[in-house]
């Protein structure tokens, strides 16, 4: 696909709605069918690869209504079924089509907290757009409706335009809740037990909020406006907020309960512990997790010049992994300055779990894919910094349990990439600083806590959601599971008076 | 944020500063640190030991060395001025038990560090000698206090200036000689003194204890930058740490890996340095 102007899209779609606005209640599904998938608008990506703006600029108000005539307002809404927080998918974008954009937010509210950032980083081509009855009928999961891009549009008409509505919140209950981490799961909680009334407290070991949102996805995919314009909606809210607070040292969690009077906690730490491969050469100079360099480019600012913090100065890297985390390593260090970025991983394409728009978004920046080959050895200098890296090559063989076909080694097929920088990317545990503070907690064997239906752990009073349930997953799950926590709690909460 | 509550200069570019952390003082144990920035959208987080801790004031202690950008920059905040942001206690409490025979070794900066612990050992009962070195005379911190703990006190500089002229190394091998020898050695200093104490010690079969001062950035396990090869195991110090057995410690690797920004971070500090030159004389 060439690159298209952001302009000549929008213009593409002023003339297409001219044509389609003044039938549209009488559009037969054929017809709806031959409008245009409306391509979303990206900065040019050779001057985008130098800098750390939005790579996607969003639709323009014409995209999104062409866009959202396409939607076939279907009596079986297969796409609310792909939704992990069943968004009233067809009614929201049915305001879209009509121009209400208050009543589409409205919508979206219902249901999700984070629009802005799930239309955004949502795998929708592996959730509600996957079950799109357009894109089955048009046999091409790329043409299913936008859903993802629509959202997003409407929740930054919400931002931009200063709509933004304060969730009203009922009289104090004079009960007290905590919730121990600041990404996405741990925002949503905070929300919903605030709009209860009762008071809520955000503790986030690091200087500033947001978790993964903050200091893992970079700007260029999720600037941190949004990031901020949620956290000033709860602290409109009147959520008190404390930073620099690691809840298991800085105080036990059981002790926000018996010391502090905290009548519940929720416990959203995340997954954040870095996976390494265990392979030869792992600590040399300039061998990095991901987690490592994305905080240092992200939360530190690494690529500003002001910032005090360093990051490597790189000019090969090599990225291994292949999920969101590792596409978002390679276009960072792209930006970074690296000359060639290589991402190996063990599969391929097909099997790569990143989602496809960073995929494609990755290829366009200039990003190389070394597929079916993964890296055995770190190999460095006299002075321990990495000079390359030996990899080996795979073919895939048959379907293993998860129905991918697994990767078989090719013997005697080692070579060496010569690269000056290796960022792991493989995965996330999760961290475990609150178990190992708290024995009470049950957690399984990968250090997860245990939670009920309700998201209650094993310690009464104490709920916990997201990664640190799930391990590594989605920020839309993890939004879900704050939801369901919240209830809980509140639920809980309601029952004691 | 936390207020600086007293501030004092121990020597050209060693300052011990109090700051208003009810919390931090109240959980913290010895070997634990915290970790700073002096400016909290562009600033470094860094990592410093808490040298002593006062609830009734609700304070704690961190003596620190300029040695970069950001330890400058620290230097020059006076009493009452706020500190953005304050993170801790991080790291895993030093495990402290009646051992006893122990011998802390303390260089340069290392001293500061070493005080809680030595505190704690004496308070458990064990005969502490405490052996302390710096380059000079003028380097040497907190010999009073040192001195007021040990059972046995051996002051080292390099060039002779005071105490004996001697690596800390020297006095370490001849304990280790007696009988009895020591049951225990923690060391903390420079990398390159750790390294060689544990050398000193192992033929003797003396568990030596290090504290480890690697680079990191969260210190609570989440970016694996902090991590360093211990026997056959990978480690995170800011977790798992940052105390480990230094017979097994890889100390090359660890002191390559500090090594990782040392370019960018002299330029850092030269910006730094010269701005607030320029500075001076724009107010002059
Ligand atoms: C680089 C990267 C890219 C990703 N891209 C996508 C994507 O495109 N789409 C998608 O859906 N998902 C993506 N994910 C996954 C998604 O971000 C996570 O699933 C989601 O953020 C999990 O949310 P959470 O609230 O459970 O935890 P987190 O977002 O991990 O937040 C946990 C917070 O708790 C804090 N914390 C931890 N321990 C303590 C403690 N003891 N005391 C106080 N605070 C503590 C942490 O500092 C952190 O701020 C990505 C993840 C990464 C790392
Ligand atoms: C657990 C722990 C406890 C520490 N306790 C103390 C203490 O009590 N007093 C004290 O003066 N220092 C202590 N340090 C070292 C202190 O963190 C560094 O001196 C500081 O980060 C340097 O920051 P800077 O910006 O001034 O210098 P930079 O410009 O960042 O670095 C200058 C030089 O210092 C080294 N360095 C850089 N970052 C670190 C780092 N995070 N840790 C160690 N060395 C580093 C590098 O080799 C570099 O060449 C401790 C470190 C750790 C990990
Ligand atoms: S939240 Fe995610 S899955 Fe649900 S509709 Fe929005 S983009 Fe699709
Ligand atoms: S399945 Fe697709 S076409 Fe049907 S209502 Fe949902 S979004 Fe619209
Ligand atoms: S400092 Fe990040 S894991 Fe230790």
């Amino acid at each position: 696909m060439s690159y298209i102007q952001p302009e000549q899209l929008a213009e593409q779609a002023r003339s297409l709605l001219d044509e389609y606005l003044p039938k549209v209640s009488s559009l037969k599904v054929k017809e709806r069918q031959k409008i245009p998938a409306q391509e979303m608008p990206t900065q040019d990506p050779i001057v985008r690869s130098a800098n750390m703006e939005e790579v996607a600029l969003g639709y323009s108000f014409e995209q999104a209504q062409l866009e959202a005539i396409r939607c076939l307002q279907c009596p079986k809404q297969n796409c609310i079924e792909g939704c992990p927080v069943k968004i009233d998918i067809p009614r929201f974008i049915h305001h879209i089509a009509q121009g209400e954009m208050e009543q589409a937010i409205a919508v979206l509210k219902e249901t999700t907290l984070l629009p802005a950032v799930c239309g955004r980083v949502c795998p929708q081509e592996k959730q509600c757009q996957l079950h799109c009855t357009l894109g089955k009928a048009l046999k091409d999961v790329d043409k299913s409706v936008a859903i993802g891009r629509l959202e997003r549009f409407v929740a930054d008409w919400e931002r931009i335009n200063g709509k933004t509505v304060i969730p009203a919140v009922k009289p104090a209950t004079g009960k007290k809740v905590a919730v121990v981490g600041s990404g996405p799961a741990g925002l949503v909680v905070a929300a919903d037990c605030r709009r209860e009334g009762h008071h809520v407290t955000i503790f986030e070991a690091f200087h500033k909020l947001g978790g993964v949102l903050r200091y893992g996805i970079p700007e260029f995919r999720l600037p941190n406006d949004i990031i901020d314009n949620e956290i000033e909606t709860l602290k409109a809210m009147g959520v008190e907020i404390k930073t620099n607070f690691v809840v298991g040292r800085t105080r036990k969690l059981i002790d926000l309960i018996e010391k502090d009077g905290y009548d519940a906690v929720f416990v959203g730490t995340g997954a954040g512990l870095p996976i390494f491969m265990g392979i030869e050469g792992e600590n040399l100079v300039g061998v990095f997790s991901a987690n490592e360099y994305l905080t240092r480019a992200n939360l530190m600012k690494a690529f500003e010049k002001r910032a005090d913090t360093p990051i490597y100065p790189s000019r090969k890297v090599m990225v291994l992994g292949g999920g969101n985390v590792a596409m978002d390593a390679s276009r960072m260090a792209k930006r970074l300055g690296a000359g060639t970025v290589y991402v190996v991983y063990r599969r391929t394409e097909n099997e790569m779990p990143a989602r496809k728009e960073e995929v494609l978004h990755a290829k366009e920046e200039g990003v190389e894919f070394l597929f079916l080959q993964n890296a055995r050895r770190v190999v460095g200098d006299s002075q321990g910094r990495v000079i390359g890296v030996e990899c080996v090559r795979y073919e895939l063989g048959e379907p293993d349990a998860s129905g991918r076909r697994a990767p078989v080694l090719i013997p005697n097929s080692e070579f060496v990439m010569e690269v000056d920088t290796v960022i792991v990317a493989v995965g996330n545990g999760s961290n475990p600083l609150i178990s190992q503070t708290t024995p009470q907690l049950a957690v399984n064997k990968r250090g997860n806590i245990l939670v009920d239906e309700t998201q209650k752990t094993s310690v009464d009073k104490i709920f916990a959601g997201g990664d640190i349930v799930l391990g590594a997953a989605t920020v839309i799950l993890a939004m879900g599971e704050g939801r369901r926590s919240a209830e809980g709690i509140n639920r809980m909460l309601a029952e004691g008076e | 944020m936390s207020r600086i509550l007293f501030k004092q200069q121990f020597t050209e570019d060693v300052f011990l500063m109090r700051l208003h952390a009810p919390l931090i003082a109240e959980e913290r144990q010895a070997g634990q640190f915290i970790i700073l920035q002096t400016d909290d959208d562009f600033g470094e987080r860094i990592p410093l030991t808490i040298a002593d801790a006062d609830t009734k004031e609700g304070s704690i202690t961190i003596i620190f060395q300029v040695v970069g950008k950001t330890t400058k920059q620290l230097s020059t905040f006076s009493v009452d001025d706020e500190l953005p942001a304050l993170v801790g206690p991080l790291g895993t409490p030093t495990h402290i038990e009646n051992f006893g025979r122990v011998v802390c070794v303390g260089g340069g900066i290392g001293v500061a560090p070493l005080h809680p612990i030595a505190q704690a050992l004496k308070k458990a009962g064990n005969h502490v000698t405490i052996i302390t070195g710096a380059r000079t005379k003028d380097l040497l911190i907190l010999e009073n206090e040192m001195k007021a703990i040990a059972d046995e006190f051996i002051v080292c500089t390099d060039d002779g200036s005071y105490g004996r002229k001697a690596l800390v190394t020297a006095p370490l091998k001849e304990l280790c000689e007696q009988t009895p020898k020591p049951d225990m050695v923690i060391s903390i200093g420079p990398p390159v003194m750790m390294k060689f104490c544990s050398e000193t010690t192992r033929p003797y079969q003396v568990f030596t204890q290090v504290s480890l001062n690697t680079i990191m950035v969260d210190g609570t396990g989440m970016c694996g930058g902090c991590r360093v090869n211990v026997g056959k195991e990978v480690k995170f110090v800011c977790v798992d740490g940052p105390e480990f057995d230094g017979h097994l410690v890889d100390f090359d690797n660890m002191i390559n890996r500090l090594n990782s920004y040392k370019d960018i971070e002299r330029h850092h500090y030269k910006c730094f340095v010269e701005n607030a030159f320029k500075e001076q004389e724009v107010e002059a």
